[in-house]
């Protein structure tokens, strides 16, 4: 793990255990400003995005910048990507200028896995094509515990757009090794069957009304329109089917909570009135996702923690 | 030229059914007998102790890079590797730049093999212009030219259309068709098996449905028009039985198998390693005992490594950016002995008959045979040899290869083609009367290989 963080898959439940407990300190005091840490000082951490993201990239930026590191931001549009070089040459070139990390999105699936081979440098996954986003999951899980004393048992309902999802995947493998019941739902072309066999603790429901019952949490995911090579669905009923309305809080636990990695699209996936509820927690994800990758940064770059 | 006498082998020749001790004498491009105890004052000797002697491999399936992409492969360099691969004749697939669709490029083809090939090159016409699928190849002139069969191979031929009036210009011209079966819309944005793996990685889905369809097409299409039909690269279990089937029934039609689909699953790949990427790609357990078994039952009539090289940029990319296709020439045969002899699936002979007479009938080569009067193209291989693939030190240009640095039990040892020695892994090659001679500076490949 101190070698960079590329999924959830090879973690195990104790690393994951930690970062989860480390993020806690780093929860921002209502109404105080946070107070900038030393922790990291004169680490440069490179953020490097092949993809447009606002969300994850400011939130790393600012997680690196809390710890008292020295973050730089470089997106596709800017780069030498955009002049043909290849994406080993363009990690070198930046390697070769020796930051302390790279934290990195990129389009294809494994491109982080494939440069960690290559490259001594520790590499961040920040979401790779369709495979994992390490942080996103970290900072549901936070999320949860937050509000539920504990992982194991909970029934996790994720709906939508599962197969192209890299955050269904990391909440998938992070859930699984909890011992939660995780439940799949979603147009059967984007909810393959075998995605019930990727862990221990997965099914798939294509019936959202029958998902829903007994849950604890809603994930909802938008719709990835962009990774499709083909409509793989009727675009017009998807809503009446998949969009998550104010009635289906009727099937699930009363305490049940609705979370969205965002961005949301209010009346494709997710009703307005949903996302604006006191179930939600979306905003609050937001708000951890610093928190959880302080916790990761500090993990990577820091000094070693106890249980390492 | 002169004599040469394979001394104290074990002579496997499936067109004759042999299999026992016999030594071979060649006297210049012909073998002149094949007997125990044979003499020959003034020959030079090769010793195949403990070695089988067959008749010339022949792999119908390689990509030679030549025209066109030079950087991966030449005809040179694809020789040199198929001879260190024990392979005598090889077939090259068209998908060249420009694309072997006319007699001017397959003339091309075989004036460079005649000029630096050290084996026997058979170009594969293409089965429509620019292997677009659209208009077909000029299919007569192509033959005439010396095109062994026709395929668009890395380019199937999607209009079913098209393809009755191919398989019926075939027909006519009594040659082979062969096709790379892959739906493209059903395979589009696929980097691998479609499986549990597939979605695991978040990697995009080829199923094996891609393939099926296809070959059902096509069998229909051999039936309907009786053309000769060949399905290369076959990797799953139901295109392997509906190939049963319809041989049952007794159409034309053949298939091929690679090493790399009797050796590796989708779960043996390496996540986002490049020299996993291939299609047809790597499928399941499944397929792989299936495609075992069908060589075993006897419904393969080829064993073909769809040798397709690229260069170390070109793999050194994102995965889904990398082009399909791995080399595989030099690591054929000790596959094929460590998947399918060493466990007992199948015989030596039957082996060799997937080398020699099985691929030479499919597009219909007098060859493959080890009798007195036939041309003298020969492979000594070693069953029981142990070795470790070294790609840095392969012929050909390029090293996708999963295989660098596995170990094996079996290897060729020797090669000769018209008589003459092109490659042996060490030097074997005594003069008369016993004493050692260096060989002739056209076997650079021994001393490399023995180095």
């Amino acid at each position: 793990m101190r070698r960079g963080l590329l999924g959830i898959e090879d973690l195990t439940r104790e690393e994951i255990e930690a970062i989860l407990e480390r993020a806690r300190d780093f929860q921002p005091p209502h109404r105080q400003p946070f107070p900038r840490l030393e922790t990291l000082r004169g680490k440069v951490v490179v953020n490097l995005f092949f993809e447009p993201s606002t969300r994850t990239r400011t939130s790393f930026e600012i997680a690196a910048k809390r710890l008292g590191a020295d973050a730089v931001s470089i997106t596709a549009a800017g780069s030498s990507l955009s002049k043909g070089e290849s994406l080993v040459d363009t990690l070198n070139t930046l390697a070769a200028m020796r930051p302390d990390a790279i934290v990195m999105r990129h389009a294809s699936s494994g491109a982080p896995h494939f440069l960690a081979r290559h490259l001594d440098i520790p590499i961040i996954n920040a979401g790779d094509g369709t495979h994992e986003h390490p942080t996103q999951a970290l900072l549901d899980a936070r999320t949860i515990l937050d509000r539920k004393p504990a992982l194991s048992g909970l029934r996790v309902v994720i709906i939508g757009d599962i197969v192209h999802s890299r955050v269904a995947r990391s909440n998938i493998h992070l859930l699984s090794k909890f011992g939660a019941d995780i439940v799949l739902c979603g147009p059967a072309p984007l909810v393959p069957p075998e995605m019930a066999a990727m862990a221990p603790g997965v099914r798939i429901e294509y019936d959202m009304r029958r998902a829903i019952e007994g849950a604890d949490v809603i994930m909802m995911l938008r719709v990835q329109l962009e990774r499709q090579h083909e409509t793989a669905f009727p675009k017009a009923e998807y809503f009446s089917f998949y969009g998550l309305t104010l009635d289906h809080f009727e099937l699930a636990k009363p305490d049940v909570i609705v979370m969205h990695p965002g961005p949301i699209n209010r009346g494709r996936e997710i009703s307005s009135e949903v996302a604006d509820s006191q179930r939600s927690v979306i905003l609050n994800q937001v708000e951890n996702g610093v928190a959880v990758r302080m916790a990761v940064l500090e993990r990577i770059l820091g000094e070693p923690w106890e249980d390492c | 030229m002169g004599r040469l006498l394979i001394k104290n082998g074990r002579v496997i020749d499936p067109a004759t059914r042999r299999d026992g001790p016999a030594d071979v004498l060649i006297e210049n491009d012909t073998i002149s007998a094949v007997g125990e105890n044979l003499e020959a004052a003034d020959a030079e000797v090769l010793d195949a102790s403990g070695m089988v002697v067959a008749p010339g491999f022949i792999d119908l399936h390689v990509h030679l890079r030549e025209p066109g992409f030079e950087h991966a492969e030449t005809i040179e360099t694809g020789a040199r590797a198929a001879a260190a691969g024990g392979f005598t004749r090889i077939c090259a697939m068209p998908n060249t730049n420009p694309v072997n669709d006319c007699a001017t490029v397959t003339g091309y083809i075989l004036e460079q093999a005649r000029r630096f090939a050290v084996v026997k090159v058979h170009p594969i016409g293409a089965i429509t212009q620019g292997s677009e699928g659209k208009e077909l190849a000029p299919i007569g002139t192509l033959q005439a030219a010396g095109a062994v069969a026709i395929s668009d191979d890395g380019r199937p031929v999607m209009n079913a259309r098209v393809m009755r009036r191919a398989m019926e210009l075939a027909r006519s011209f009594g040659i082979t068709v062969v096709q790379h079966c892959e739906d493209l819309n059903l395979s589009a944005g696929g980097d691998m098996h479609e499986g549990v793996e597939s979605v695991r990685r978040g990697l995009g889905g080829i199923p094996s449905c891609a393939e099926d369809v296809m070959v059902a097409r096509d069998l229909l299409l051999a039936e309907l028009t009786g053309a000769r039909y060949h399905v290369a690269h076959l990797s799953t279990k139901n295109s392997l039985a509906m190939v049963a089937y319809a041989k049952s029934r007794g159409l034309a039609v053949s298939c091929e198998v690679t090493p790399h689909h009797i050796c590796l699953t989708d779960a043996d790949s390496v996540p986002y390693d490049s020299n996993y990427k291939m299609k047809p790609p790597l499928r399941s357990a499944e397929d792989v005992a299936a495609l075992i078994e069908g060589i075993a039952k006897g419904v393969v009539d080829a064993i073909a490594t769809d040798h397709a090289p690229h260069t170390g940029y070109q793999k050194m990319q994102e995965f889904e950016r990398c082009p399909f296709g791995i080399i595989g020439l030099e690591t054929a045969l000790a596959i094929a002995l460590d998947r399918l002899v060493h466990p007992g699936h199948i015989t030596l002979l039957r082996l060799v008959e997937l080398f020699t007479t099985g691929p030479a009938s499919v597009v219909g080569l007098r060859s493959g045979r080890l009798a007195p009067g036939e041309t003298a193209d020969v492979t000594i291989f070693d069953a029981n040899f142990e070795w470790t693939y070294d790609v840095t030190q392969s012929f050909s240009k390029s090293r996708n290869t999963p295989f660098h640095g596995r170990r094996f039990r079996g290897a060729p040892m020797a090669t000769i083609v018209d008589g003459k020695v092109v490659w042996s892994r060490a030097p074997l090659l005594q003069a008369a009367g016993g004493v050692e001679r260096r060989q002739p500076a056209l076997m650079s490949g021994a001393a490399e290989a023995a180095r």
